[in-house]
């Protein structure tokens, strides 16, 4: 118990703790130990919110996942093609490999020829290899990696859905700048992970109707753009239906694009070992339609009573 | 088995330093020795018992993933609460268990079995030389080893127990992580100063006690092998060895070399003065530890090419073209490291760079491993149990390197990023590729050692169970990884992607228990061997060409009655008009 106690308070850093707080934490630590499963909730630290029970749509199978996306064929493109080349290599050795042990097998009667043997088809093979791989560079992955890179949507498209993803450990907070279409200032102060986890300054006239939202919930057909944040260690944002995966980094702001052509219930995923619950860090990515979408929004940019501002 | 054999008067004779004339105590010979054979042993017998060690580690974390939530069979009940809670692993653990294996397998086992094993106790012995340039350098880089082992180990008695922050110890995670990881950081500093010791002693010895006739294009592979992975320990460690201490700092002294400003923990901001930047530290130790996986595979391939070219009775074929891949491989490896970083953030020009550089270190490694097969046509193939290990890898290590393309090219790496299809990757690299090579080494070099020839029955039953159950365990992540089943998850049932693969998870963990028991056969015969195993009749039991087969079975201290004199290549099989169909490097004009 002392030790879990301990290790508790450093994974809470080096901040000085007040007495009232650490009852609190206590309680909530022998509160955790008999709810093992769950993620705890305790010491402030988030919890991703209840999961079970709700159903996910699409194909999850041994190859590539279903692809939600509009633009993610083109990686999977990319994944096949790569794939065919690397059996066609290892057939290729595999064949020649096994024509030698089988050929050249100590017996008797036979003797080893050391006499050189023609350097060509090995030149050939080396040099196609090299070709194939430009091939791979220059008309797969840098043209994609450029696109994934550089059409992120101007700040003034007004078709794009803009939305920050702030992780934490072990949550994803998705914030919404609301129908104003501006995000509210954020202060460090102001964060209280249970009712405020972004500290979002609730008396700016933008903040005033930002969403914060333990689910990803998006239109379909609209490109939707995801600055990914952290505010404690190394997370990262992965989407496997959209093919999107970008590390949130603490202290940095990273975009990602991307264009949901389905619609139904899809999981968010967290891809960078960020501390003991990092496995249970899923959220919930909800794809609808315009008009469910657009009444989700005005229903929860309406600010929650309770909010301590 | 001893390195030693004084009494006999045999190699009593040497021009070298130390006074032996005199009987060394017990202490001085088998314990604080500087005989390069002693420290290999010594060396090698460490990292058996840490790759054992760290193969524990991972069976028991493959409980958990099979049979999530399941309290571990057998040992569960001896897992204390600050671990398990009735026997089902707490997450934290699990974590702590992934993090150290890879760390001991890398760190404790490979590295020292293939260098400090290996390389210490072959090398001088292929080069004709007495012992290494700097034997006392030697010493202390292994006792430098042994602390390091040690300070990792006692991670695991630590409140909080030992690092779980991955072996790659991401900041700003492994800054607030518990005090195992500070066991880790000064782990690491004696780890990389022994790598640093040894590294410095190898060059230097291959490149000044080679003996007369033995040019740098004479030397077997297998020297040239440790040559190139020296120089890549000796550029690559510092930078690591630095960040370490400048994690250590961070976590004990309030620097914030890692630490970027404003981070709230749990809803705490932290006290730390900020202004760094995450991303260094992901620089500083990718830029060792890509090099190091070449440090991984470098002198496997040494390995595998002398037991290939010494079972097909020819010469290894594109020699010189496979010295320069090999030296050309270890230059590229300095200029890929961030193709590890490519999901950062990272932008066009960048990663197109890393990801050019990727692409070319791929060529010499295709090189090697063709002109290896090459070898094999026109041979006379004997398939002892050296060379079904050396065999099995050719194929193993062309699934590890060639599922490393979609990883190292940018696009497709976004989808299998931190996947278990990373995983599959380079434990298929190191798992059939590196870990065969040296037990194919264990079985060819066990005669020099010991005088004895370790079972062969045994030997192949070793092989063919570790050969079914490694693939058994390995092959199933790739489509894991496919599938977005992510690395590092205590329970990868919280996704529906991870419900889909728990047959594959389980069936790689059923693989992983079954190898764990094919390693028995290995291990009594490994012991039993070295008083019961058939006793050799002359010291070249393969009918090798190279010079250590010149050196009795085992060697005495200075290694050679007279020192030899290289003749000829390292590779003359199967030589027109010689009696023999091998003509040793060693030998006189005739065979």
């Amino acid at each position: 118990m002392k030790r879990l106690g301990r290790q508790i308070r450093r994974a809470g850093g080096r901040a000085s703790l007040n007495k009232v707080g650490m009852g609190l934490r206590w309680a909530a630590l022998v509160a955790c130990v008999f709810l093992f499963a769950d993620a705890p909730s305790a010491m402030g630290q988030a919890a991703a919110p209840q999961t079970e029970g709700i159903k996910i749509d699409g194909h999850y199978g041994p190859y590539l996942p279903t692809d939600a996306s509009k633009d993610g064929y083109r990686a999977d493109q990319l994944i096949d093609v790569v794939h065919w080349f690397m059996i066609a290599l290892f057939v290729g050795w595999g064949i020649f490999f096994t024509y030698c042990l089988v050929k050249f097998r100590a017996r008797p009667g036979h003797r080893a020829n050391p006499e050189h043997i023609k350097a060509k088809p090995s030149k050939y093979l080396e040099i196609g290899v090299a070709i194939f791989e430009a091939v791979l560079l220059l008309g797969w992955s840098i043209p994609i990696w450029a696109s994934v890179k550089n059409d992120v949507p101007p700040p003034n498209d007004p078709h794009a859905v803009r939305i920050r993803v702030v992780a934490e450990q072990f949550a994803w907070n998705f914030h919404y700048p609301g129908p104003d279409g501006k995000f509210g200032k954020t202060a460090v102060e102001r964060i209280n992970t249970a009712t405020n986890p972004l500290g979002i300054d609730r008396n700016d006239p933008d903040g005033k109707d930002d969403i914060v939202s333990g689910e990803l919930r998006l239109p379909v057909n609209k490109t939707i753009v995801c600055e990914i944040l952290s505010k404690d260690v190394i997370h990262s944002f992965f989407l496997p239906v959209m093919r999107v995966k970008q590390d949130a980094i603490p202290g940095m702001r990273i975009p990602v694009w991307f264009t949901p052509v389905k619609t139904g219930t899809y999981e968010v995923a967290c891809a960078q070992l960020c501390g003991n619950n990092h496995y249970s860090m899923k959220a919930i990515m909800y794809i609808q339609n315009q008009t469910d979408y657009d009444a989700w929004i005005l229903e929860k940019c309406k600010p929650p009573e309770e909010f301590d501002g | 088995m001893s390195g030693h054999d004084h009494g006999s008067g045999r190699g009593g004779h040497h021009d070298h330093e130390h006074d032996l004339h005199h009987e060394l105590g017990f202490w001085r010979k088998y314990v604080f020795s500087i005989d390069h054979k002693v420290i290999g042993i010594q060396y090698a017998v460490s990292a058996l018992v840490f790759l054992f060690f760290g193969f524990c580690l991972m069976m028991i974390m493959r409980w958990q993933l099979a049979y999530p939530g399941q309290p571990v069979p057998i040992i569960g009940r001896f897992l204390s609460d600050a671990v398990a809670i009735d026997g089902v692993l707490r997450p934290e653990f699990y974590n702590a268990l992934g993090a150290m294996h890879g760390t001991i397998m890398v760190f404790l086992g490979v590295v020292p079995l293939l260098v400090g094993g290996f390389g210490n106790y072959v090398m001088p012995l292929q080069i004709g030389a007495p012992d290494m340039a700097f034997p006392k350098l030697n010493m202390l880089s292994y006792w430098s080893f042994f602390v390091g082992c040690v300070v990792m180990v006692a991670g695991f008695f630590v409140p909080g127990g030992a690092a779980n922050s991955g072996w790659t110890s991401y900041a700003p995670l492994s800054v607030i992580a518990t005090t195992g990881q500070t066991m880790w950081l000064l782990g690491m500093v004696f780890l990389i100063t022994s790598s640093l010791l040894g590294s410095v002693n190898f060059i230097v010895t291959i490149i000044q006690l080679r003996v007369k006739g033995l040019t740098m294009f004479r030397l077997p592979f297998f020297v040239w092998a440790q040559f190139v992975t020296s120089f890549l320990l000796l550029l690559a460690f510092p930078p690591l060895e630095a960040a370490a201490v400048l994690q250590l700092m961070d976590r004990l002294a309030g620097t914030s070399f890692f630490m970027p400003s404003g981070l709230v923990v749990s809803g705490v901001p932290q006290d730390f003065v900020g202004g760094g930047n995450p991303l260094l530290w992901q620089h500083l130790f990718w830029f060792l530890a890509h090099p190091e996986v070449y440090v991984l595979i470098l002198p496997a391939m040494g390995i595998v090419a002398e037991i290939i070219t010494n079972n097909t009775r020819r010469p290894l074929w594109g020699y010189t073209t496979m010295v320069y891949s090999l030296v050309f491989l270890g230059f590229m490896s300095f200029i890929v490291w961030a193709h590890h970083m490519f999901i950062t953030g990272m932008g066009t020009q960048i990663s197109a760079f890393f990801a050019t550089t990727t692409m070319i270190i791929s060529i010499p490694s295709v090189i090697i491993l063709t002109c290896l097969i090459i070898t094999l046509y026109n041979g006379y193939i004997r398939f002892n149990v050296p060379m079904l290990f050396a065999l099995a890898f050719l194929p193993m290590f062309a699934i590890g390197g060639l599922t490393g393309l979609p990883l190292g090219l940018p696009a497709s790496d976004i989808h299998l990023h931190d996947t278990y299809y990373v995983i599959g990757h380079f434990h298929y690299v190191v798992a059939p590729g590196t870990i065969f090579a040296i037990f194919a080494g264990i079985y060819y070099w066990y005669p020099k050692v010991t005088g004895r020839m370790m079972n062969p029955a045994l030997g192949k039953i070793h092989f063919v169970l570790s050969f079914i159950f490694i693939n058994t365990v390995f092959m199933p992540m790739f489509f894991q990884g496919l599938a977005g089943e992510s690395r590092r998850l205590y329970d990868p049932t919280v996704y529906e992607h991870g419900v889909q693969m728990i047959g594959m998870r389980k069936m790689s963990s059923w693989g992983a228990w079954m190898l764990g028991l094919s390693q028995l056969p290995f291990i009594l015969n490994f012991f039993m061997s070295i008083w019961a195993g058939k006793r050799v009749t002359n010291d070249n039991p393969w009918e090798a060409t190279t010079i250590e087969w010149l050196a009795p079975s085992p060697p005495p201290h200075g290694n050679f009655a007279k020192v030899p004199t290289a003749h000829r290549g390292p590779y003359e099989y199967s030589v027109p008009g010689v009696k023999t169909d091998y003509f040793p490097q060693f030998a006189g004009a005739e065979a």
